[in-house]
């Protein structure tokens, strides 16, 4: 099944140049792909097309087979239940704990309190923010603050995963956990997108690319690990 | 007073809005003035029934005196019979000297030499407030028969107190629906200002998958909680105040003043005005969120 699906889209702000064009791809269920170009290219911006916080100036966008353009905004919430998002600048609230931001997604949907508080407790743990529950986002680093926006966006095991950049504030050795804890939740069926600009993780990690350069935007085969002096091999599939 | 929203969860800081402090205290001062205003009505209502039944079922007729003892009796039968004929008039009865005496004796004295003066005829008439009486056609009837008789007809002036007791009670109420709209417009802006302050938690939660119901659920039992808070705050206030006025009325102790009695009912709608003002922050602050969230994406 396609998860999602863009057709010639195109997404201006304002009055300003288009900073997408012509975008066509789509993402089978369980895929993993990294999202890469240079800063200012436009993952953030295709990312919050497909979480619906924008819409495209033209083109179609379908999530799990609905047409968003025709969706009644009462389905909406329900479409977005399914997508987890790790924003770029994290976006938790403020005035709750981790916890309670974690467990916002549950809680939205309206989860039992026990499941609540057994799932996030574990995903914490698992995040290593098992002795910070209870402290303010405001008065955790921003490695750890990225942990809780990674951890709220998987919280409901989501079918699909867009991640904006979860691993830029944290060290290697922590991104490849996290890179695990995703290829953990891919295997159960989680369709994921991650914007990255760390090529080492995509090289480790093998999964096929979208590249946005100048507004365009191509599908790509995995960055093969560089073996000494190896050939580094490019795919380009359609 | 959490106990409302014990099992809810609370993922917008309403409490620290700016509004959170100040709206209980307008919400206060509504409800003591709509508490007042209530108060009023029934007041109006209670005194202008109390005047009718009291005073408009009676009225006195004034014959002057003639010029001879027959003349004198013959006007007052005449009179009589002009009273009793009438379908309005229930009881007729000439008042005695004595009893004339001794209205006058406050003003002019015990003197035994007023027994010999002439003074007019008074006679008592008790009427029935369901017909209808025309005074100026008994007046006329009655001349006919005693020239220069007057009736005392205490509805004339009645009828205006009742009447402008009726425009207060009219204008109590349109107060009330006054200050009906003024909370519901400031409640209205209020919880439009707070979706503006919170927008990005709202843009959050939207994205996460809230529904529209549950962030105006929030603002809802925000407005029911401030609207409650401050009901029971003017009330407090407004108790003082019926205290105080209940005190400055017994001590007037004035014939025109009658008892006044507030009712059950009208208890219970002053002291449901808390409740009133929660309910309607919790509609008005609902209705607010609902309308401008469907302009978001
Ligand atoms: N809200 C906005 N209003 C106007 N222009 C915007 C807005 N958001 C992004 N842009 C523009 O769109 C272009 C793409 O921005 P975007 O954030 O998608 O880049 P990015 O690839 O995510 O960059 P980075 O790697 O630095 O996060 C930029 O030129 C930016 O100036
Ligand atoms: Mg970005």
């Amino acid at each position: 099944m396609v998860i999602v699906k863009l057709e010639n889209v195109g997404l201006r702000y304002g009055v300003g140049p288009e900073v997408l064009r012509d975008v066509s791809l789509s993402l089978e269920e369980g895929a993993f792909h990294f999202l890469t170009g240079p800063s200012g290219a436009g993952k953030s911006s295709l990312l919050k097309l497909m979480y619906l916080a924008n819409r495209p100036t033209r083109g179609l966008i379908s999530l799990f087979g609905h047409d968003i353009a025709t969706t009644s905004r009462k389905k909406l919430p329900a479409l977005r239940r399914e997508v987890g998002v790790v924003f770029q600048e994290f976006r938790l609230l403020d005035h709750l704990s981790t916890f309670d931001n974690v467990a916002l997604p549950m809680r939205v949907a309206d989860v039992h309190e026990k499941d609540v508080r057994k799932h996030v407790a574990e995903l914490l743990a698992w995040v290593g923010l098992k002795d910070h529950m209870n402290a303010k986002p405001t008065t955790l680093s921003g490695g750890q603050q990225q942990r809780v926006a990674l951890a709220r966006a998987v919280i409901t095991r989501p079918r699909l995963l867009l991640a904006d950049e979860p691993t830029g504030n944290v060290d290697d050795k922590l991104a490849v956990r996290l890179l695990h804890l995703l290829e953990e939740l891919n295997k159960l069926g989680t369709t994921i997108v991650m914007a990255t600009h760390n090529e080492g993780l995509v090289r480790q990690f093998g999964h096929p690319r979208i590249c946005i350069e100048n507004g365009r935007v191509e599908q790509m085969g995995p960055l093969r690990p560089a073996r000494g002096g190896g050939v580094r091999m490019e795919g380009k599939i359609s | 007073m959490s106990f409302l929203s014990f099992n809810h969860h609370k993922d917008l800081p309403l409490d620290s809005d700016p509004s959170s402090r100040f709206l209980p205290w307008l919400i206060a001062f509504m409800v003591y003035l709509a508490a007042l205003s209530v108060v009023a009505t029934s007041l109006m209502q209670s005194v202008s029934s109390r005047w009718e039944r009291g005073v408009s079922d009676t009225l006195t007729v004034q014959i002057p005196p003639a010029r001879s003892v027959q003349q004198d009796q013959s006007q007052i039968a005449g009179a009589l019979k002009v009273l009793r004929a009438n379908p309005a008039v229930v009881l007729a009865e000439p008042m005695p000297k004595t009893s004339v005496l001794a209205l006058l004796e406050p003003w002019l004295g015990k003197a035994d030499v007023l027994a010999d003066m002439p003074l007019p005829h008074l006679i008592d008439v008790s009427v029935r407030s369901s017909v209808k009486l025309d005074a100026d056609q008994l007046v006329q009837d009655l001349n006919k028969v005693a020239p220069g008789a007057t009736v005392d007809d205490h509805r004339i002036w009645l009828d205006r107190l009742i009447q402008m007791s009726q425009t207060l009670k009219w204008g109590a109420y349109i107060v009330l629906g006054l200050i009906c709209i003024a909370s519901i417009g400031t409640i209205y802006f209020v919880t439009k200002t707070g979706l503006a302050i919170h927008h990005d938690v709202i843009e959050v939660l939207h994205l996460i998958g809230a529904q529209d119901s549950y962030i105006a659920r929030q603002f809802g039992e925000n407005a029911l909680h401030l609207g409650l808070r401050g009901g029971l705050l003017g009330l407090a206030v407004a108790g003082p105040t019926f205290g105080g006025f209940a005190y400055l009325y017994r001590s007037v102790d004035s014939a025109l003043l009658p008892q006044i009695d507030i009712t059950l009912v009208q208890w219970i709608v002053v002291l449901s005005l808390p409740l009133c003002a929660a309910l309607m922050g919790y509609v008005t602050a609902r209705f607010a969120v609902l309308n401008s969230l469907k302009k978001m994406v």
